[in-house]
């Protein structure tokens, strides 16, 4: 452990020491690390961790999941909604191979994690013991970073390491995988000092004032310039120095899924959704701008659309942290490194106060035309089934667009995302990168964890529900309370509506049935409502929000509804449909 | 897009890294996720203690090769990553050769060979000897060919080390990284010093 000592300040020599164990060291971390809540599930190999955890029970809380990729969705939704690290345990063998999706997902999506593994003995590694896996070489393209710990010795440091590389930069998943010898051994522990640099890590570019200034010098004399904002500003802590810069510059801008809520949705300047399924007026604009801003976004292909018709004449400026994103997709004219929260304030007394009325009329006027051609009939609907729309629409009114909206993958996503009025930041919790079926259940308890004061409703469909609905249980018994609205179309729709567009209706397998989730919810004693006409809409929607505690309400909607606008795989932002 | 930037050709990465179990996977899988074959790569120690060398050849675009660069330097323990064309660098590969001991001793004309091809006896013993060149791919291949027809019984050739000809080494560039506010100079970027190359402003 040369590299772990060198990197990490260390305790000055004089300091008493106590003998305690691995499993001791490790929660008194945790502790340090200001972690109040853990999602986990114990096994043979993490079994000393858990029994020291028998005595910090008032102290760190912890949520029994009932899988362990449940745990790390969990985690995700408790990072995602109180901007800290979410921590994990599980045990080695299945239980570490289970949070790769979890993983996965946190990676692509920049979440912080710190997961816990447990391990068979140091000298059992490799010998295929019983639940033995290797899940450093597993986990590796999935993590910021990750370590295996098998001396009790290296605990403090790198657990210490762990959570400064999954907050600091752009934030990530980190996986600790330690031996059983290394929970039990009893070792001098002189204290936890936090890390704050580790010789060979960056987290943060430097800010580079030559770039700021003629980030600016374009935008001043930009005619039609277009700012798009992704989770950048919510990792950055950055939302009042973005409103800032919006409201000094005048500038439209639209986000990117992850990145909704950064601004609230009714601000003037808030022009809508980007990508495959975002607004007509973002999408088609973005081939009409002179400058396009981008803050901590990266240019998913889902935003993007065809590359080689994308913004071909804007010149581009890319704010972002992760010096690897720049020119990644998109050649970018002026890169402006570092930390939006340091630059967004460099940039805004630089630029000039503008109104760019014309051009943000433009945008408003390709909302009239997608308010005719979609958003009317599916917020509004006069007759027929209900659509998912007016859902999302109803639960506005009654939330005032306070709540956190947790929703899984599919139609029903875009729908919410599209839909869903957020006032506050840190309101839309969703898998975005990864696409995560089965996200939204375990998520939506750990969102509510990391925002206790605030109402966290889940919003899944038929199929993503039936992925992690066992997590009714962690409900159940921890008692959190989670509002849960299935909007159950009978298919697998995002499927299905690309088998209809562009497989002539060849119904592959999207027809999926579902058991009774009322019933389903019953038994793990959650109440709950299914209703089919819409005159129940919005009294089941006020009697989900007034249950204390959880509530399961399932909305049967119509079965072949498409969404709209949407951005054809392959083709150009600016030949979004319609219909 | 330049033309430079797309046409492949070898690039010589060269990477300073902590010495750390586990990071010769974490940054070979930045090539293998992206399909792309690694043609050579040699880990060593560097001219520091502790900080360790990785030499990497793939054949490659500029344009691919940077973003692979980008990716490798966002590793934690990664202090550094370069990237140079073969004119670039100083490099040399080192080849091993175990002909037959009888066949040498016969035809002298091997022998001329050898030398000719700064070939270097390493081991000779009654049944077999063992020649070493150093030098070039080229090279290398080259005195393959030449003992093939006298029953060449094994070759085998080392991975590409690199020696970058414009470099001050990497001493100060560590002591940059070691404190908490580093200078300006250990985030290289190669819009710096081009800027008028790159902006069209």
């Amino acid at each position: 452990m040369e590299v772990a000592q060198q990197e990490i300040l260390t305790q000055p020599a004089t300091k008493a020491t106590t003998k305690v164990s691995g499993s001791v060291a490790l929660l008194e971390a945790l502790i340090a690390e200001g972690v109040d809540t853990i999602f986990g599930y114990p096994g043979g190999a993490i079994m000393p961790i858990y029994d020291a955890l028998y005595d910090y029970n008032d102290k760190l809380n912890h949520i029994l999941v009932r899988h362990e990729q449940g745990g790390t969705h969990a985690g995700q939704g408790y990072a995602r909604t109180s901007g800290k690290v979410g921590v994990v345990f599980a045990t080695s063998g299945p239980g570490a191979t289970n949070l790769v999706t979890g993983l996965a997902d946190a990676q692509i999506d920049s979440t912080p994690l710190v997961c816990i593994t447990g391990q068979v003995f140091a000298h059992l590694l490799g010998t295929d013991a019983f639940q033995e896996t290797d899940v450093i070489n597993i986990t590796t393209p999935v993590t910021k970073w990750n370590y295996q710990v098998t001396d009790a010795n290296e605990i403090p440091e790198v657990i210490a390491k762990a959570f400064y590389i999954a907050k600091s930069g752009r934030p990530g998943p980190v996986l600790i995988d330690i031996t059983k010898n290394a929970q039990i051994q009893l070792f001098d522990y002189e204290g936890y000092t936090k890390c704050e640099h580790i010789r060979s890590y960056r987290p943060k570019p430097i800010v580079r004032p030559q770039y700021i200034e003629q980030a600016a010098a374009l935008i001043n004399q930009a005619k039609k310039p277009f700012i798009l904002f992704g989770q950048g500003i919510l990792l950055g802590s950055a939302e009042q120095e973005f409103k800032a810069f919006v409201e000094k510059s005048g500038i439209p801008a639209a986000w990117t899924v992850l990145g909704a809520g950064a601004i609230p949705t009714g601000h003037p300047l808030n022009v809508g959704m980007l990508g495959m399924h975002g607004n007509y007026g973002p999408n088609v604009l973005t081939n009409e701008c002179d400058v396009l801003i981008a803050i901590g976004m990266r240019f998913d292909d889902r935003v993007t659309g065809r590359l080689d018709k994308y913004a071909k004449q804007a010149q581009v400026i890319h704010l972002d942290i992760d010096p690897a994103e720049i020119d990644k997709n998109v050649k970018t004219t002026v890169p402006v490194w570092g930390d939006c929260k340091e630059t967004l304030p460099l940039l805004t007394a630089l630029v000039e106060e503008k109104q760019h009325t014309e051009w943000v009329n433009l945008f408003n006027e390709y909302t009239r035309k997608e308010v005719e051609a979609v958003i009317e009939k599916e917020l509004n609907p006069q007759s027929g089934e209900m659509t998912m729309g007016e859902v999302i629409k109803q639960l506005n009114d009654l939330t005032h667009g306070e709540a956190v909206i947790v929703t899984d993958v599919g139609q029903h996503q875009m729908v919410a995302c599209r839909y869903a009025q957020f006032n506050k930041t840190r309101s839309n919790v969703t898998s975005g990168g990864l696409g995560t079926m089965g996200f939204a259940l375990p998520a939506a308890i750990g969102a509510k964890y990391g925002a206790q004061d605030r109402t966290v409703v889940a919003i899944i469909g038929d199929g993503g529900f039936q992925m992690t609905c066992q997590e009714l249980g962690t409900i159940m018994q921890s008692g959190v309370d989670v509002k849960i609205i299935i909007l159950n179309n009978r298919f697998l729709g995002m499927v299905r509506q690309w088998q209809e567009l562009f497989n002539d209706r060849r119904y592959s397998f999207v027809d999926i049935q579902s058991p009774d989730f009322v019933a389903l919810a019953a038994a793990y004693r959650i109440p709950g409502k299914r209703i089919d006409e819409r005159a129940d809409l919005q009294g089941a929607l006020k009697e989900m929000l007034d249950n204390k505690g959880s509530f399961l309400l399932e909305v049967m909607v119509t079965k072949e509804n498409n969404v709209f606008p949407m951005v054809p795989q392959g083709c150009s932002v600016s030949e979004i449909r319609l219909k | 897009m330049s033309n430079e930037e797309t046409i492949k050709q070898e690039y010589n990465i060269t990477i300073y890294t902590e010495n750390q179990v586990g990071l010769l996977n974490r940054i070979a899988i930045i090539f293998t996720r992206r399909k792309i074959n690694i043609d050579s790569l040699n880990t060593s120690p560097s001219e520091i203690e502790s900080i360790h060398r990785f030499n990497i050849v793939i054949t490659e675009s500029e344009e691919v090769v940077r973003k692979l660069t980008r990716q490798i330097e966002k590793q934690v323990e990664v202090l550094k990553v370069y990237y140079h064309t073969n004119e670039d660098v100083i490099w040399q590969e080192l080849a091993l050769y175990k002909v037959s001991t009888d066949i040498i001793a016969e035809k002298v004309s091997v022998e001329r060979l050898l030398r000719e091809n700064g070939a270097r006896a390493v081991v000779i013993r009654k049944d077999y000897t063992v020649f070493e060149t150093t030098g070039h791919r080229e090279e290398t291949d080259n005195l393959i060919n030449i003992l093939q027809p006298f029953g060449l019984i094994e070759f085998v050739r080392s991975a590409r080390v690199a020696i970058i000809k414009d470099s001050e080494g990497f001493n100060s560039k560590l002591r940059e990284f070691e404190r908490l506010e580093p200078g300006e100079e250990v985030i290289e970027n190669e819009y710096l010093n081009k800027g008028s190359k790159v902006f069209t402003m």
